[in-house]
């Protein structure tokens, strides 16, 4: 890919004996939305904590608007928006508050800083619950509140670790509207997801992803066309690759994947 | 130096969006990065205490039920050697260290909380250096334990403890109890990342707060100690802070070591933990 923002080459992760990420290769273009999608401990969560840095890779490359995430973390950390699986915003600070600290953090200059905040409030819908302390806000709020957060300083590119877990349907609609206005607006979105319907209604491309490994990459339409089955949807294309359904029972979930992800539904209510 | 650092921060981006992204920017502007940042981690928790201040008043129970209980019985025991200074004199700064050692100890927590919620991860995919992380905590755990200082200094008031009012030593007072508020704050955020889980954290703090508190010169002298004692009660931070405290806070007030001493001592440990502690928050997220 000739305009790829994001290159991965040979990306590797143990930890001891276990390999979360197993020599996985893949680039993303600029603008492009892509989609890593695969049942809880696949590796996806470990890939994009490689790719923001946050975790070191054991071997492999990985380059994020120029930037190498092993040699010049610094520099990636300038360019991307990150926002965690769990829900990060701080409950005693007010949604504007959560804002104008990252503001300030990502040195936007405090000539720009109110005229950014406000833009991105409204871009996410949060205008008039700005002042409001984050705790009573919906978690549909949060995350776009956290959305907001993420792409104030106009990230090269955006990360997004399951963007709509523990969501309720309408709220999920709501954020996948929103990550939407950002695609089209031109910002390169890579995100997480185990929900094969968002993947097929969010991303370009999509990678299939199971025990570290990229089990298949394309086009949602292309996935579907390489299984030759007629009407397959991306569910059907994942049962082919990995060899089970995603919401079966031995799809890999360990203790702590499905404590998370109640903690993380009960906090959003 | 905001033009001068926003000039940096474009370039770099604008470096980014080309190669390699290397960048080599000017000491003085990694130093005065380095304080915005710090400044900016503050502020975060300051604003987080404005919200909700109740903690700060529930925390000066603890000092107060101190000098009451312990400092007016032991005033009449007369069993520790207090030289010119009557035992509630003594122990008022000691009490203030105390406060500030105890609103600082369990500070640590925090970051595991923050842990659980993907906060921490939010920090570190920022371009925030992680020493400013530290640190801009250490100093918002300053603002609170100033709260404390001065409730202490109101009980003390009333309990008639010779305060001293020379504005310096006000001056030196704050800055001892900032300092010291710091330090042990830190050492709980270094704890914090190496047990990694609040069960643990919880025992440890614990284990810890005792022998701090009473291997140090905060309610006793060390002269009286055995030697053995003698020894960890002169490594211990805390010694230096009540030292510190206990020339700064009174009307004639006496210090074992050099004001210069115990401040050097107090700053050195602050910058060493924060320097372990900057490298061992990024490994909370892994």
């Amino acid at each position: 890919m000739t305009n790829a923002i994001l290159e991965v080459k040979n990306l590797t992760k143990r930890f001891g004996d276990f390999t979360a990420v197993n020599s996985i290769s893949f680039s993303v273009g600029a603008g492009e939305v892509f989609g890593v999608v695969g049942p809880n401990g696949a590796g996806k969560t470990t890939t994009i904590k490689i790719l923001t840095t946050l975790s070191p890779a054991t071997s492999g490359t990985a380059v994020v608007a120029g930037n190498d995430v092993t040699r010049h973390p610094s520099g990636v950390r300038r360019v991307i928006g990150y926002v965690p699986q769990l829900l990060s915003a701080d409950g005693s600070l007010s949604g504007y508050e959560n804002l104008l600290v990252f503001a300030k953090l990502y040195g936007i200059s405090a000539k720009d800083r109110e005229k950014k905040i406000e833009d991105s409030l409204h871009l996410m819908g949060l205008a008039d619950s700005a002042d409001k302390l984050v705790r009573s806000y919906s978690g549909g709020m949060i995350r776009r509140l956290e959305i907001a957060q993420a792409v104030l300083h106009n990230p090269r590119v955006l990360f997004l670790d399951e963007p709509t877990v523990g969501l309720d349907p309408v709220a999920r609609e709501t954020v996948w509207r929103y990550v939407r206005t950002l695609a089209d607006r031109g910002t390169t979105v890579v995100m997480t997801t185990h929900y094969m319907e968002e993947a097929d209604e969010m991303c370009d491309r999509v990678a299939i992803m199971n025990h570290g490994k990229i089990a298949a990459i394309g086009s949602p339409a292309d996935l579907k066309a390489s299984i030759g089955k007629d009407g397959a949807d991306l569910n059907r294309v994942f049962e082919y690759y990995i060899g089970n359904s995603i919401e079966s029972e031995e799809n890999g979930d360990t203790f702590k994947d499905v404590s998370r992800t109640r903690r993380t539904a009960r906090r959003l209510g | 130096m905001e033009i001068r650092l926003k000039m940096s921060q474009e370039q770099g981006v604008l470096h980014a969006g080309l190669d390699s992204g290397i960048q080599h920017p000017s000491l003085f502007g990694w130093i005065s990065d380095f304080i915005n940042k710090t400044l900016v981690i503050t502020e975060l928790e300051v604003r987080k205490l404005r919200h909700d201040p109740t903690e700060l008043l529930t925390r000066a129970a603890q000092p107060a039920l101190w000098m009451l209980v312990f400092g007016e019985v032991f005033s009449r025991v007369r069993a520790i050697p207090t030289g010119n200074l009557s035992y509630i004199d003594f122990m008022a700064p000691g009490i203030l260290a105390q406060s500030v050692l105890f609103v600082a100890i369990f500070y640590g927590i925090a970051i595991i909380w923050e842990r659980d919620l993907g906060i921490v991860h939010k920090f570190l995919a920022s371009p925030t250096p992680r020493a400013a992380l530290i640190l801009g905590k250490a100093l918002s755990a300053g603002v609170r334990a100033i709260s404390q200082a001065v409730i202490i200094y109101l009980l003390a008031l009333v309990m008639n403890v010779r305060l001293s009012w020379d504005p310096f030593a006000l001056l030196g007072i704050l800055a001892a109890v900032v300092l010291g508020a710091a330090l042990f704050s830190t050492f709980s955020l270094i704890v914090a990342c190496i047990v990694k889980t609040r069960e643990r954290f919880m025992g440890i703090g614990q284990i810890l707060t005792m022998p701090l508190f009473f291997a140090s010169n905060a309610i006793y002298p060390i002269s009286i100690m055995p030697d053995w004692l003698k020894v960890i009660a002169n490594i211990n931070p805390l010694t230096y802070e009540v030292d510190a405290l206990r020339r700064l806070m009174l009307a004639g007030g006496t210090s074992v070591h050099s004001l210069s001493t115990d401040f050097i001592a107090l700053i050195v440990s602050t910058i060493i933990l924060v320097t372990i502690g900057a490298k061992l928050y990024p490994t909370v997220a892994r």
